[in-house]
């Protein structure tokens, strides 16, 4: 039998968004498929990669894992709503500053769980960035230059 | 992988749903677990029951002794707690080791009790805590032995067609009294345990007064190794003491060799040292050695 249709109203990226889905649509795929907001990746789809990390109500999570359903009334950030177009975000700069991009598959998610710590913890530790970005899944880079990306941004270290 | 999606505003109107649908609906709290299922096809479900959005559910108090938790508390909550931490440490630390912090932000303790998984950290420190849990159906509420509610691996003795659990309570560690947790894995975040282990014991001077240890996964469910805490009540606190109660709780479970976790031989030989650091850590909390 196919899903109920349901009318999803949201904040993506500041922007009030209206979109009928069907009732077992996942966050992932409304952001990726009905909105074109591509940056956000599906890796594992299992909540083991952090690759589809963005962030509701100011808080990093798995879209891969979420029912679209549960996005409602939600505000939702994406990697698309760091940059005004011209300038690019401040952690984004950093990851190409220090190497923290290879492949490239992984930043988006690493991106969006650092902003929500910065946003949260303007200054954190390096413990701190390390519990926050240990969600998120690098092959490339070995993490270190993420991590000096991220201080760089927190001021946490010169 | 389901055809409605439903939002109820209150339990009554959650099991009001569970009851309509006879069986073909599922309760959905922060979905890691359940929507992992639904994907690889085990459940056949009509509708999830979402109850995330029911009021009130989502607050960690004491009442007096007590400390109770709503269903809807999640492990970032129970890590960030202050009151956790210094009235059920064991709890807070085992929050802060599941998954990662994209799960803790959306995972409940109640959904992880519900999956009924022997290595289930939420619920092996429950164990630890002496916890009950508040199960409402259509005939009332009641309070049950957190114990009690796991039939087999990943199978609730809690009936998810009627059922669901409304709260947690147990007992704050107060003064000479303390928990910790333990837990070893491949990695430190995104890993299932090798095994975990959360103690929680009162000191009574220089002897215990009784102690409690939570075990996984070594059996089908969720573990309580009642003979090590039979032979620690009453016993002089201590590292020899802890030594020996660790060789008890390892003789009365089985852990048993896996490729996704480790051999026999080497789980138990991990055992031994996880309960007797959980036991040190534990009394030196409590405020003895």
């Amino acid at each position: 039998m196919e899903a109920f249709k349901i009318e999803l109203t949201m904040t993506v990226n500041d922007r009030p968004v209206t979109v009928d889905i069907a009732a077992d649509e996942l966050l992932v795929d409304v952001i990726r498929d009905r909105l074109g907001l591509t940056g956000t990746k599906i890796g594992c789809n299992e909540g083991e990669c952090g690759a589809c990390t963005v962030i509701m109500d100011g808080r990093a999570v798995n879209s891969c894992l979420i029912p679209a359903a549960k996005a409602q009334g939600r505000a939702i950030t994406t990697i698309e709503g760091l940059s005004d177009g011209q300038t690019l975000h401040p952690l984004q700069q950093a990851f190409i500053d220090h190497g923290a991009v290879q492949c490239g598959y992984c930043t988006p998610g690493f991106i969006m769980s650092a902003k929500a710590l910065l946003d949260a913890n303007p200054h954190p530790t390096r413990d701190q960035i390390k519990e926050a970005i240990a969600g998120n899944l690098c092959r490339c880079t070995g993490y270190v230059s993420i991590l000096e990306a991220i201080e760089a941004v927190s001021g946490s270290r010169s | 992988m389901w055809q409605a999606y439903e939002t109820p505003a209150s339990i009554d109107e959650t099991l009001a749903l569970l009851a309509r649908y006879d069986g073909r609906a599922r309760l959905i709290a922060g979905g890691t677990d359940l929507i992992i299922e639904l994907q690889e096809g085990t459940h056949d479900v009509e509708c999830l029951v979402d109850v995330s959005r029911i009021p009130g559910l989502d607050r960690i108090e004491q009442h007096g002794d007590w400390i109770q938790l709503g269903p809807n508390v999640t492990f970032r909550q129970i890590k960030e707690s202050a009151l956790l931490h210094d009235w059920a440490r064991v709890l807070a630390e085992a929050a802060a080791t599941v998954g990662a912090l994209q799960i803790q932000t959306m995972a409940t303790l109640a959904g992880n009790v519900a999956n009924a998984m022997p290595a289930a950290d939420g619920s092996v420190a429950l164990v630890a805590l002496d916890a009950e849990a508040e199960i409402a159906d259509c005939h009332g509420r009641q309070w049950r032995p957190v114990t009690g509610l796991f039939a087999g691996p990943g199978k609730s003795a809690i009936d998810p067609a009627r059922q669901m659990i409304a709260g947690f309570r147990f007992r704050a560690l107060g003064r000479g009294q303390g928990s910790a947790w333990e837990r070893i894995g491949r990695r430190r975040a995104l890993v299932l345990p090798i095994l975990n282990c959360g103690v929680s014991l009162a000191l009574d001077g220089e002897r215990l007064a009784w102690a409690r240890i939570g075990l996984g996964p070594v059996e089908p469910v969720p573990f309580r190794a009642r003979q090590a805490e039979a032979f620690l009540a009453g016993r002089q606190a201590g590292e020899e003491t802890y030594a020996q109660a660790a060789e008890v709780a390892a003789s009365e479970c089985h852990p048993r060799s896996s490729v996704l976790r480790a051999s026999k031989e080497y789980r138990i030989d991990v055992l031994k040292v996880m309960v007797r650091q959980g036991l040190a850590r534990a009394a030196a909390q409590a405020g003895g050695t």
